[in-house]
C-alpha cells in the first residue's frame, strides 16, 4: 500500500470504528466513515473533531495534521462510494454472518487489490473471509479500546491470507504509529482469550462469596499492579457486552471458564449493565457497592 | 485510647518479621501465629491470627475450633513465588469469625502499612483463585504457538495496561510454584483452568531430580 492510501472503516458509527478512523485520518489517509446509520456518522464526526481538537490543545497535533485529517475526512451511508480504497477496517457489529455479509458486497464494489481487514475481537478471520470471494485479501485487525489512544493491534492471518497481503496491513498498521503483534486465527486472539475467561472467574468468585467485589478488585490491583480490578472493567464494558463475549467465545472453544457465570446472566436480566446503565457490580450514582 | 498488645508467636520459620510492631489504637489483645508456629486457642483475645501459605485456616487451625471461634482468622502477605511480596494482606474469615476480630485484625494490617482485603476461607483465596489460571492458560498459548511468548507479555502490557506479562509473572514466580499452588486448586476444584500447565510440570519434575 502507498504511504497515502484511501482507507475506509466500516461501522464508523460506533465507539470503536470512530477511534480507528482517528487512528487512520491521523496519519494522513484519506478516510472515509461508512456506517448505515447517519446520526451515528454525525456523532462520530463531532467526536472525532473533539479529539483532535483537544489533540491540539495538548500540543499532539499541529493546527496544520488537524486540518489535514479533518478535510481528508468524509462520511457515507452508501458502500458505493468505498471503490477507490485500497483497504477497508470493518468494525460493524460483532457478528459473522454480518460481517461475511460486508465482505461479500465489499467484493462487488472495491478493486481486485484491495485489503480487506476485520477488527473482530472473538470470531475467527477464516471465517470472516469466507464471506469474501477473495480470501486471501482478508486479515485480521483488532484494535484495542480506546483505538485511538491504545497503540496495541492484534494481526491475525487468516488460513488462506495472502504473506504479502498480512504484511501490507502490517506495515500500513506500523506506519500509522500502532504496535502490530502477531496471533494465529484462534478464538480471542490474545486479549480476549485471557481476559474474558477472567474477568468471568472474578464474577464466579463473586457468586461463591470469595470475597465483595471491592475486596476482588483491591486484591488484584495491590498484588498485581493492574489500573483496574476485573469487576470495574467488566462495569466499563459493559455486563451485557461480556455477556455476548461469552456467547461467542464459548460456541468456539466449550472452555466452561469462557461460559457467561449465571450471576452475570442475572445481573444483565436485572438491568444492571456496568456504568452505562449506573449500576453494575459497583454503583456509580454513589458509593454504594453491589453483591457485597 | 489505651494501646492495643499485639504478640506475635514465631515458630521454626520465624515468619511475621515483616509484620514489624504496629502501633495502632484499641484495647485488647491481638495474638500472631506466625508460619510455623503452634496455633493454640486464645479465648481471652480480641483476635487470633494465624499466618496462612497456600492451605486454608481450617487446615492449620484445626476443625472444629476454626469453625466455631469467633476470633480467629486467617493471613497472608501475597506473594507471587519468590517474587517480591506485595503490600497487599488477604484476611481469611473463618465461618463464625465476629466482625470485632475483623475490624481489630484490619486495623493492625493498615496501621502497619498494608493494603487488606477480606475473603473466605476457601483454597487460592482471591489473587491466586484467580490468576493462576490466567497463568495456565497463558503458558499453553504460548506452548500451542498462539503468539510468541514476547508478544504474549506485550500484549498484556500495551492491551490490558498490565504492569507485566502474565508469563515473564509466572517465570518471575517460579513454575514449581505455580505447579505446587495450582496442583492444590485443581486437587480442591477438579476444573481445568487449575490443571497446571505443562511447563510448571516439567520444573516440578525437575525440581524432584533434583532433591
Amino acid at each position: 500500500m502507498k504511504q497515502s492510501t484511501n482507507v475506509a472503516v466500516c461501522g464508523a458509527g460506533g465507539t470503536m470504528g470512530a477511534g480507528i478512523a482517528i487512528v487512520s485520518a491521523r496519519s494522513g489517509h484519506r478516510t472515509i466513515c461508512y456506517d448505515t446509520s447517519a446520526s451515528g456518522l454525525e456523532r462520530a464526526r463531532g467526536q472525532i473533531e473533539k479529539f483532535f481538537a483537544k489533540s491540539v490543545s495538548l500540543g499532539k497535533l499541529t493546527a496544520e495534521q488537524q486540518a489535514r485529517a479533518l478535510d481528508g475526512l468524509t462520511m457515507t451511508t452508501s458502500l458505493d462510494d468505498l471503490g477507490a480504497c485500497e483497504l477497508v477496517i470493518e468494525a460493524v457489529f460483532e457478528n459473522l454472518e454480518v460481517k461475511k455479509q460486508l465482505f461479500g458486497k465489499l467484493d462487488s464494489v472495491c478493486a481486485e487489490t484491495a485489503v480487506f481487514a476485520s477488527n473482530t475481537s472473538t470470531l475467527s478471520i477464516t471465517e470472516i473471509a469466507a464471506g469474501s470471494a477473495r480470501p486471501d485479501r482478508v486479515v485480521g485487525m483488532h484494535f484495542c479500546l480506546p483505538a485511538q489512544l491504545m497503540a496495541l493491534v492484534e494481526m491475525t492471518p487468516g488460513l488462506r491470507t495472502d504473506a504479502a497481503v498480512f504484511d501490507a496491513a502490517w506495515n500500513w498498521v506500523t506506519a500509522a504509529g500502532q504496535v502490530p503483534v502477531r496471533t494465529q486465527d484462534k478464538p480471542g486472539f490474545i486479549l480476549n482469550a485471557l481476559l474474558v475467561p477472567f474477568n468471568n472467574d472474578a464474577i464466579r468468585a463473586v457468586e461463591a462469596g470469595v470475597a465483595s467485589p471491592a475486596d476482588i478488585d483491591r486484591a488484584i490491583k495491590t498484588a498485581l499492579g493492574n489500573k483496574l480490578g476485573p469487576l470495574e472493567l467488566v462495569d466499563l464494558v459493559g455486563l451485557d457486552t461480556q455477556v455476548r463475549l461469552c456467547d461467542a467465545f464459548y460456541a468456539n472453544t466449550y472452555d466452561p471458564r469462557a461460559a457467561a457465570p449465571p450471576l452475570l446472566k442475572r445481573m444483565v436480566a436485572a438491568g444492571l449493565l456496568g456504568r452505562k446503565s449506573g449500576r453494575g457490580f459497583f454503583a456509580y450514582s454513589g458509593q454504594a457497592m453491589f453483591g457485597a | 485510647m489505651i494501646a492495643m498488645t499485639c504478640r506475635i508467636h514465631t515458630g521454626a520459620d520465624g515468619a511475621a518479621h515483616w509484620l514489624d510492631s504496629p502501633h495502632f489504637d484499641g484495647q485488647g489483645t491481638i495474638d500472631v501465629h506466625a508460619l510455623g508456629s503452634p496455633v493454640v486457642p486464645h479465648p481471652e483475645s480480641v483476635a487470633v491470627l494465624v499466618e496462612l501459605d497456600h492451605r486454608m485456616l481450617a487446615a492449620l487451625a484445626g476443625d472444629p475450633w476454626a469453625a466455631e471461634a469467633e476470633n480467629i482468622l486467617g493471613f497472608t502477605r501475597y506473594a507471587n513465588g519468590t517474587d517480591a511480596p506485595s503490600r497487599l494482606v488477604e484476611l481469611v474469615r473463618a465461618r463464625a469469625t465476629g466482625d470485632s476480630a475483623v475490624a481489630a485484625a484490619r486495623a493492625l494490617f493498615e496501621a502497619a502499612g498494608y493494603q487488606v482485603v477480606v475473603c473466605a476461607d476457601q483454597p487460592g483465596r482471591i489473587v491466586d483463585r484467580l490468576i493462576r489460571p490466567v497463568y495456565n492458560a497463558a503458558l499453553r498459548l504460548v506452548d500451542e504457538g498462539l503468539a510468541t511468548q514476547a508478544d504474549l507479555d506485550l500484549t498484556c502490557r500495551l492491551g490490558l495496561g498490565y504492569v507485566d506479562g502474565p508469563v515473564e509473572r509466572v517465570e518471575r514466580g517460579g513454575l514449581a510454584h505455580h505447579y505446587d499452588v495450582t496442583a492444590a486448586l485443581f486437587e480442591t476444584f477438579g476444573t481445568p483452568g487449575f490443571a497446571p500447565a505443562a511447563r510448571s510440570v516439567a520444573a516440578a519434575q525437575r525440581r524432584a531430580a533434583r532433591t
